[in-house]
């Protein structure tokens, strides 16, 4: 079950013509999807779409009542192989996940699948992940569709125009045979906002009827010679009935004033900001009226020659801003233009940065520069050197009087600058996380052994590689952990490489390209599975191994019988990874044990963020309902804490945190746990295991206590507090 | 003129509920005639990381014809008119950022502080300066409005995303009525009351000015307040008043108050005596090095050994804190256990036979073998129940014999021969005497900690030792410094080869 439930905004896909959707992108775009009348969804999830999965995961009954199938996809080739079942059969279908990293994963499936060429509809929504924020390397999708020409959709971004792009994307795609990618960017995806509905639509050709007529035609598999009569299918007939389409639909949009001499050339995801940055210049308003004309390219692929020599026609020069690089846009542009013997100057990236996200920051910076160039607007005046006057810092000056009282009254320091006292504030594990003490343990045999090379995997584990664990030396893609560290591997060290890899990531191909591998080639090395029960990072959605009892997957799959199934010998299964002593007998045993061929480790233990998601409700109910419930926090003893802030370097929880010394000799803050706390016991382990202090309690509160509790709790307190009372008072003699 | 959007941007962590926040304020323009847009990059943000709410609103009383408005889906710096930042830091990066400017932007933020990984790691203290923050966003901000809004949350049982919403209402900034907030709270359905208590808590804040809330800085006690009824305690208070320097008084009275907590008032005699001797030794103005000598030689002889840790975790007044702190309520049972992990160095340390204790401690004695095998693991002792109590107790007592302990007797031989390297150096090098008391810094914690930073203090202290006419007070604290940046010593040897000290 993921992360967040959708199942309350899943009732506005039942919306009918008319009525006005408010909501979040990503649950319009499913709404469009049933517009269309698609007859199959499937996807693998991974952030900005993750909640693409998520509403459609939730919203089964739905698509049970339109006949659509759903298929939470083992990985993003899967989702696009399924794509197979447009190009024989006039059915709509669409798959969603994360590019750029999703569409490499899919990229052999998309390849074939573009080749022969569909007559269904077929809709790839990528979640374009480039930019602030982003998780994944910075490249862009635009590549893969030029390469294998698939058509690509890059609606502006507001709901209305995404909703359409969905329903002009699978016109497109059945117009010119060609599976069509749609972008939307992480921002777009949740951008909230409304547009008006129309009814759902249930697909005219059912799944019952491919399946009951299949149709065959050798003429659409990729194999000799077909393959070759495809690529020239594709120059001679798709793409030009593509640009037929997009001219004859206006995909793409004129704005502006058409006297000026100057344009602008933008993709429709950029679109509101340059609007943004021209109503700063003075240029445009708040409702997109601009002075200056614009080119939206609402279809980022294939550029569409007409369109540009018409917007390029007696203008002077044109600025493309296009994100990214390489440019291919404005080198397609500048291909076009001179082959029609266009004088009109372009620019882009001689106005705009190569590399990085172009923010309304950014593109206000480039277009003030082009226009500055041509004459259309003033530079700025160069800034006056401004002269600062000397004067006295009046708001810190501290009375001599109150110094004698104070401390550090002989210390007192200038105040720091800004970026002296902002810290980055990298992502870290959850409070209570199971797969803290894993890297914990880790660190701890780390002292015994010393340091090995760890290959790290795509997941929250990855989060090692930042303070305080500072563990993982590679990252190679998802279910690549054990892949990423094959090579090191020899007889002449004594030391192995350790592999980390998520539960996710061991389904998604680990289990082949890692563990199989691994047993293949002889591999010594250590993997580390990280069992969570979820693919945790993406928003805790279910996987094969789930323990989840969901009603329309089959979970329950252990990964140590796959493993085993696959040939592994040498297999621990953690069934707590707060273990911390198992945690790290098994490590160190798997680092030194004279056996030979791949280790494997399985630590399992469910993600804190979901189990908690799962229990809270019930243990609430529970204390109303006046049953006896224990919750288990830890603490520490400001008195005994000497602040060395050991313990929260071998841990890293959120509630495990500082707060100024409260005692008056001490300076350096002391640990301290917060009531978030949820008890999971790392701290307590982490004291035992590497000997820190004895400051760390752990607190049993009894709710609604049983009468045995209450007596035995008397019977305790009542001689404790005696020795308690004389101990006081003796101490009390003493006290002033 | 043409209207403009209202540009709102939130800065939170995550779970902090900046998500809420932003819905809410989504909600409340929707409901009151305006159009919303609200955008965020949410991912790996959630786990703990910072992350940006952006919030645009439009009134649709402005709008032309069909004409929506094109709003933007990240906020431009220098282009937003309201910053709301879940906590200090985070507002000090909506300035750094360049969200926050003195022409039109309201800067709304809580002054407590969520430590970064940076600042909690440290080995002594990595805080940054919350004044200095505080300085920069109100410097940077056209309208600053500051307050502790965790403990303003805490205090209506609900979370700070309502605080800022209340807050936000009364700055007066939108507009739209505390009525049309409340409304918006009411309409979303969840927890409904604590969010309207925590928004009026805030709304009375910010009505009232709003000032920040001082961070009392009451750990030292006011001396004229002090009158010990004990005849001995009260002696010894006289005498630190007559014999110190008033600004050293308040500390060394400090020390003496842990010292007859810790053993009993002739050791407090001790300390203080062992303090007048550094006084001997320093120039008569030097109020500095008595106050910090002062300071570290009580903690030194306070040391932690196992008997001082089971007397505090035994004492009434920690039960109480445990309770106040787990937020106890009314007919809950608590117990609490502890995590203790006494090694054969623990324990020989503290039997009141040296001879003992030193025949314990050599791996060699079969003694030492026996004691190992059931010191392996920690232990959970349950202070609340009464097996655990009396043990912890009994452990305590051992006080009385403490002298008669190896640790004593170590501690103690440490202690002198620190005092000694002050004393030498007070007359001739005042500065570098300070740096030497403090360097008693470096010994802290239990077990391995303890063992490290004492490692690390006697590496500094043989480099004073052998170095003596090159190392100055300014190398001095190099060192301590650098012996506080990493577990490894990697930084102390660096530091040390730097200055040709290794």
């Amino acid at each position: 079950m993921a992360e967040r439930s959708f199942v309350e905004e899943v009732k506005k896909l039942r919306l009918g013509d008319g009525e006005v959707f408010s909501g979040e992108g990503i649950l319009a775009v499913t709404k469009a999807l049933l517009e269309s009348g698609v007859s199959y969804v499937a996807g693998y999830q991974g952030a900005p779409i993750s909640h693409l999965m998520d509403v459609l995961a939730d919203a089964q009954d739905i698509l049970t009542d339109y006949g659509i199938r759903f298929e939470n996809s083992a990985s993003e080739a899967t989702a696009a192989a399924s794509l197979a079942a447009s190009v024989n059969y006039p059915l709509r279908g669409a798959v969603t996940f994360k590019a750029t990293v999703g569409t490499n994963v899919a990229s052999d499936a998309l390849a074939n699948l573009a080749s022969g060429g569909v007559k269904g509809g077929a809709l790839i929504i990528v979640g374009e992940d480039y930019g602030e924020g982003s998780s994944i390397m910075q490249e862009r999708s635009h590549a893969f569709a030029m390469k294998s020409q698939i058509w690509m959709l890059d609606p502006r971004p507001n709901l209305p125009c995404i909703v359409q792009a969905v329903k002009d994307g699978f016109d497109l795609s059945e117009a010119s045979n060609t599976p069509v990618m749609l972008q939307l960017r992480i921002r777009a995806c949740h951008v909230h906002g409304q547009f008006v509905a129309s009814d759902n639509k249930r697909a005219k050709f059912s799944l019952k009827e491919a399946m009951e007529q299949p149709e065959r035609d050798i003429d659409r598999i990729v194999l000799p010679p077909a393959s070759f009569l495809h690529e020239k299918e594709k120059v001679e007939q798709r793409w030009p009935a593509a640009i037929r389409f997009i001219e004859e639909r206006q995909l793409n949009e004129f704005f502006g004033d058409d006297n000026e001499d100057i344009g602008l050339i933008v993709q429709g995801g950029g679109y509101n900001s340059v609007i943004r940055a021209l109503e700063h210049l003075g240029l445009a308003d708040v409702f997109g009226e601009s002075k200056i004309p614009l080119y939206v390219m609402n279809v980022a692929y294939p550029l569409i020659d007409s369109e540009l020599i018409k917007f390029c026609e007696g203008k002077r020069a044109v600025l493309v801003l296009e994100e990214g690089q390489p440019n291919f846009v404005e080198q397609n542009i500048t291909a076009i233009l001179n082959r029609h013997k266009c004088q009109t100057e372009l620019h882009g990236k001689d106005f705009l940065p190569m590399a990085g996200e172009y923010n309304t920051q950014t593109m206000l910076k480039g277009i003030r520069a082009f226009l500055e160039h041509y004459g259309r607007i003033e530079p700025l005046p160069a800034p006056k050197p401004t002269v600062v006057p000397r004067v006295e810092d009046n708001k810190r000056k501290v009375e001599v009087s109150d110094l004698s009282q104070a401390v550090e009254a002989a210390e007192v320091k200038p105040m720091g600058s800004l970026d002296e006292n902002v810290h980055a504030r990298p992502p870290g594990f959850c409070t209570g996380c199971p797969e803290r003490p894993i890297f914990t343990a880790m660190k701890l045999v780390e002292r015994e052994l010393g340091e090995h090379h760890v290959s790290a995997d795509i997941g929250c584990h990855l989060f090692s590689i930042l303070p305080p664990f500072n563990l993982g030396n590679t990252t190679m893609g998802y279910g690549l952990g054990g892949a990423g560290a094959a090579a090191l591997n020899t007889d002449q060290s004594e030391k192995r490489a350790i592999s980390i890899m998520g539960d996710g990531g061991f389904w998604h191909n680990g289990l082949t390209s890692g563990i199989a591998n691994a047993v293949f080639n002889q591999s010594d090395n250590l993997t580390i599975v990280v069992d969570n029960s979820y693919t945790a990072a993406t928003g805790g959605q279910d996987i094969l191994s789930s323990k989840a009892q969901n009603p329309t997957r089959s979970t329950g799959h252990l990964i140590e019988k796959a493993a085993r199934g696959v040939g592994v010998k040498w297999l621990r299964t953690i069934k707590r990874t707060y273990d911390l002593k198992a945690m790290t007998e098994s490590l160190r045993e798997a680092l030194t044990t004279k056996t030979k061929g791949p280790k494997v480790i399985i630590a399992q233990s469910e993600c804190m963020l979901n189990r908690q998601r799962r229990e809270r409700g019930q243990v609430r109910k529970a204390i109303a309902a006046g049953e006896r419930v224990v919750r288990e926090r830890f603490g520490v003893d400001p008195d005994t804490c000497t602040g060395d802030h050991s313990c929260i370097r071998l841990s890293g929880c959120p509630s495990l945190s500082i707060r100024p010394n409260p005692d008056a000799l001490r300076t350096d803050p002391v640990a301290t746990v917060m009531n978030s706390c949820v008890g999971c016991g790392l701290c307590g382990e982490v004291s035992h295991a590497a000997i820190l202090c004895p400051s760390f309690y752990r607190a049993q509160i009894i709710s609604n206590p049983t009468g045995m509790d209450k007596f035995r709790e008397k019977l305790r307190r009542g001689i404790i507090s005696w020795f308690q009372r004389r101990s006081a008072a003796k101490r009390e003699q003493y006290a002033f | 003129m043409q209207a403009k959007p209202i540009k709102i941007a939130i800065l939170a962590m995550g779970g902090e509920g900046g998500g809420v926040l932003a819905n809410w304020i989504v909600a409340l323009g929707e409901h009151n005639g305006y159009i919303a847009q609200t955008t965020s990059v949410p991912g790996v943000a959630q786990r703990t990381g910072a992350t940006i709410y952006y919030v645009e609103l439009f009134p649709k009383s402005q709008i032309k014809g069909d004409k929506a408005p094109v709003l933007a889906l990240m906020p431009m710096p220098g282009d937003v008119d309201v910053v709301l930042a879940s906590e200090l830091m985070e507002a000090g990066r909506a300035v750094q950022r360049g969200f926050v400017t003195p022409d039109r932007t309201t800067l709304i933020t809580s002054t407590h502080r969520v430590y970064s990984i940076a600042e909690k790691t440290a080995m002594g203290d990595g805080r940054v300066d919350s004044e200095a923050l505080i300085e920069h966003t109100r410097a940077a901000a056209k309208k600053y409005i500051h307050f502790d809004m965790a403990k303003a949350a805490e205090e209506a049982g609900s979370v700070i995303s309502a605080v800022l919403f209340g807050a936000l209402s009364a700055s007066g900034v939108l507009p739209f009525s505390r009525e049309q907030f409340e409304q918006t709270i009411e309409r979303g359905g969840v927890g409904v009351k604590p969010s309207l208590r925590a928004f009026a808590n805030a709304y009375r804040r910010v009505g009232n000015e709003g000032a920040a809330d001082e961070q009392t800085d009451a750990k030292i006690r006011d001396l004229s307040q002090i009158n010990p009824k004990h005849p001995k305690v009260a002696a010894l208070v006289n005498q630190v008043r007559q014999q110190f320097p008033e600004d050293s008084q308040a500390i060394i009275v400090e020390g003496v108050r842990r010292l007859i907590d810790f053993q009993d008032v002739d050791y407090a005699q001790l300390y203080v005596q062992r303090l007048l001797q550094v006084q001997q030794k320093a120039h008569a103005d030097d109020t500095a090095l008595l106050r910090e000598t002062g300071r570290y030689l009580a903690l030194w002889m306070s040391f932690e050994d196992a008997i001082r840790v089971a007397e505090l975790k035994t004492r009434s007044s920690r039960f109480e804190r445990v309770q106040d702190e787990v937020k106890l309520a009314d007919g809950q049972i608590l117990t609490i256990n502890e995590y203790m992990h006494p090694r054969v160095e623990e324990i020989s340390e503290i039997l009141p036979c040296t001879k003992l204790g030193r025949w314990l401690l050599k791996p060699s004695s079969w003694g030492h073998k026996l004691l190992r095998k059931f010191t392996q693991e920690g232990r959970v002792i349950q202070t609340s129940s009464l097996r655990g109590f009396l043990m912890l107790h009994t452990l305590g007592g051992l006080k009385r014999w403490r002298r008669k302990t190896l640790r004593y007797q170590v501690e103690q031989e440490r202690i002198e021969k620190w005092l000694a390297r002050i004393e030498q150096n007070a007359g001739s090098h005042p500065a570098l005497a300070l740096e030497i008391a403090r360097t008693q810094r470096l010994v802290k914690g239990y077990g391995d900690t303890h063992l490290r930073g004492l490692k690390n203090f006697h590496t500094v202290m043989e480099a004073l030792d052998r170095h003596q006419n090159r190392i100055s007070p300014d190398i001095l604290q190099t060192l301590r410094d650098a012996a506080l940046a990493d577990e490894q010593g990697k930084e102390l040897d660096k530091a040390l080869k730097a200055h040709a000290l290794a």
